[in-house]
């Protein structure tokens, strides 16, 4: 069946296309009531557009997405959960955040159905490059913001793949935006600006490094926006987030994923 | 769409509290700002957006609504509008800065301005003829010497900037389009973060957070409700996705030339 699917999409991918939008996610939502949660309605609109199946090129970016949704919902259970870790002062903005992982868990465990990967074991040290991070409060602001900054780069380079589904495309990008502003919230509380500026990695640790490769970007759209309106340079590359590879963005992550 | 709440509700921006100096200061850069915008007048079909016929500094208004176009033109005309808007906005706020505007505040709404400076002239750039003109902008509604105004109204802004380019991102037919817009909200997410900050803030903090921001330790500002976004993020941890018309209901009172975008979602 998933082999048939995969096939049918890469034929065809404007008739999934077709069938995602005349699926659409108001039936969906109309079937299931008005009650329906997010993961229910997105499962079901995928149902719709694909039929039982989710093309394997779609279910590959969730899982990947799932993958890194797990990564932080573990890291903000733990830390919250964590003795004298995190401060009063910062402690609802956490909950919150956290909130909103555990919540993409669900979200993107709902659309792959019984396709979602399984949670991988954490390693929140990465091999001990952070060995203090659930005692540290400063060391654990480093990592979220590594994971925050991440989030949004990794969702960036995947909504390409997406496009065959309206639906999932959108939520996709529903997510992306509320990573964002945990970026924000996190370098916030750190002192740092709320954006990223060149590939400067600011006062994060150097193993951080990789987080931020690639962002001093000035071609945009195949222009040179150097020129634009006379800005700083600081300004036109704050101005623009820049995607990362799946590829970077698993050896970003790799180091804290245990081995299975 | 998943999110039904409108952001008009959410965030109506406060009500100007006096009569007086923001506002005849707005109205006197207002007609400066009118010498080089080219104002339409006409109908706004379906939007519900108030029917202003903008005159010209000769006096004589136009019979034409700007249309943005259709398809990818017309998405990128109507993010074109949207980046205009947020421009003109910080930019007339970092002119008439609001009584003892605190480094922070300065440092952030500076930085902001000028990302939506760079969005603005991109998209100009980028859409060359097919740009649509300079908007003439409405913030009469706008107290320009008030914090809680002008930091609700840019609330309001980034939140639908978010909301918009959310929303946009299945209409877009061309991949390289989608990038882009996917580059530019993750920065307006971050803005709204940033002006959420200031909120918090309450004016106290000296954090310099801006764009040549380098102090460490703690900018919380001692408020731990800093970041609340429940108000822009569901229970689903999904931010907002909105038509185009219902992202123009929302803007339309603070644009004067009437936009027309029957060819787009």
């Amino acid at each position: 069946m998933t082999s048939q699917n995969t096939i049918l999409f890469d034929i065809d991918p404007e008739l999934s296309g077709r069938m995602s939008q005349s699926g659409g996610l108001k039936t969906a939502a109309l079937k299931l009531g008005v009650l329906a949660t997010a993961p229910l309605v997105i499962a079901a609109a995928s149902t719709a557009a694909f039929g039982a199946e989710l093309p394997e090129k779609i279910r590959d970016v969730l899982n990947f997405a799932l993958t890194l949704e797990y990564l932080e919902d573990e890291f903000y259970r733990t830390a919250l959960a964590s003795d004298k870790l995190i401060p009063s002062e910062t402690r609802a903005t956490f909950e919150l955040i956290g909130k909103h992982e555990a919540a993409h868990v669900e979200v993107l465990k709902g659309a792959l159905g019984e396709h979602a990967v399984k949670k991988p074991e954490f390693d929140y040290t990465a091999k001990g490059a952070f060995a203090d991070v659930f005692s540290n409060y400063k060391t654990f602001l480093a990592v979220s913001q590594a994971f925050e900054d991440t989030g949004v780069r990794a969702y960036k380079g995947q909504a390409i793949r997406l496009k065959s589904s309206d639906e999932i495309l959108t939520v996709a990008l529903q997510i992306h935006s509320v990573e964002a502003r945990h970026a924000a919230e996190v370098r916030l509380i750190r002192g740092q600006p709320a954006w990223i500026i060149s590939n400067s990695r600011g006062d994060m640790p150097e193993a951080t490094q990789a987080v931020y490769n690639g962002e001093a970007e000035f071609e945009q759209g195949g222009a040179d926006i150097k020129d634009l309106g006379g800005l700083s340079v600081d300004a036109l590359s704050g101005a623009f987030d820049e995607p990362l590879s799946k590829g970077k963005v698993l050896a970003i992550v790799k180091p804290f994923i245990k081995a299975a | 769409m998943t999110e039904s709440r409108t952001v008009s509700q959410a965030h109506a921006p406060a009500e100007k509290t006096s009569e007086g100096f923001g506002r005849r200061r707005f109205l006197a850069w207002s007609s400066t700002a009118l010498l080089g915008a080219i104002a339409f007048g006409g109908k706004l079909p379906g939007l519900g957006i108030e029917q202003a016929l903008a005159q010209t500094p000769g006096g004589a208004a136009m019979g034409k609504a700007v249309d943005l176009g259709e398809g990818d033109v017309g998405i990128l005309n109507y993010a074109y509008a949207l980046e205009q808007l947020e421009a003109a906005f910080y930019t007339q706020v970092t002119k008439t800065p609001y009584a003892n505007m605190a480094s922070a505040d300065t440092a952030i709404l500076t930085a902001i301005r000028d990302h939506e400076i760079a969005h603005r002239d991109f998209f100009k750039a980028a859409l060359k003829k097919n740009a649509i003109p300079a908007l003439d902008v409405d913030f009469t509604k706008i107290d320009f010497n008030s914090r809680d105004s002008v930091l609700t109204t840019a609330k309001t802004f980034e939140d639908l900037g978010v909301a918009a380019y959310n929303g946009a991102g299945q209409l877009l037919e061309k991949g390289e389009y989608l990038l882009l817009a996917g580059k530019i909200v993750s920065v307006e997410a971050r803005h709204a973060t940033a002006i959420r900050y200031l909120i918090g803030m309450k004016g106290t903090a000296s954090a310099k957070a801006g764009n040549s921001g380098t102090t460490t330790g703690s900018g919380n500002g001692g408020n731990n409700n800093v970041f609340d976004d429940a108000d822009a993020v569901n229970d689903k941890g999904l931010d907002r996705a909105q038509k185009p018309s219902e992202v123009l209901a929302t803007a339309g009172p603070f644009i004067k030339t009437p936009i027309t975008a029957d060819d787009i979602g």
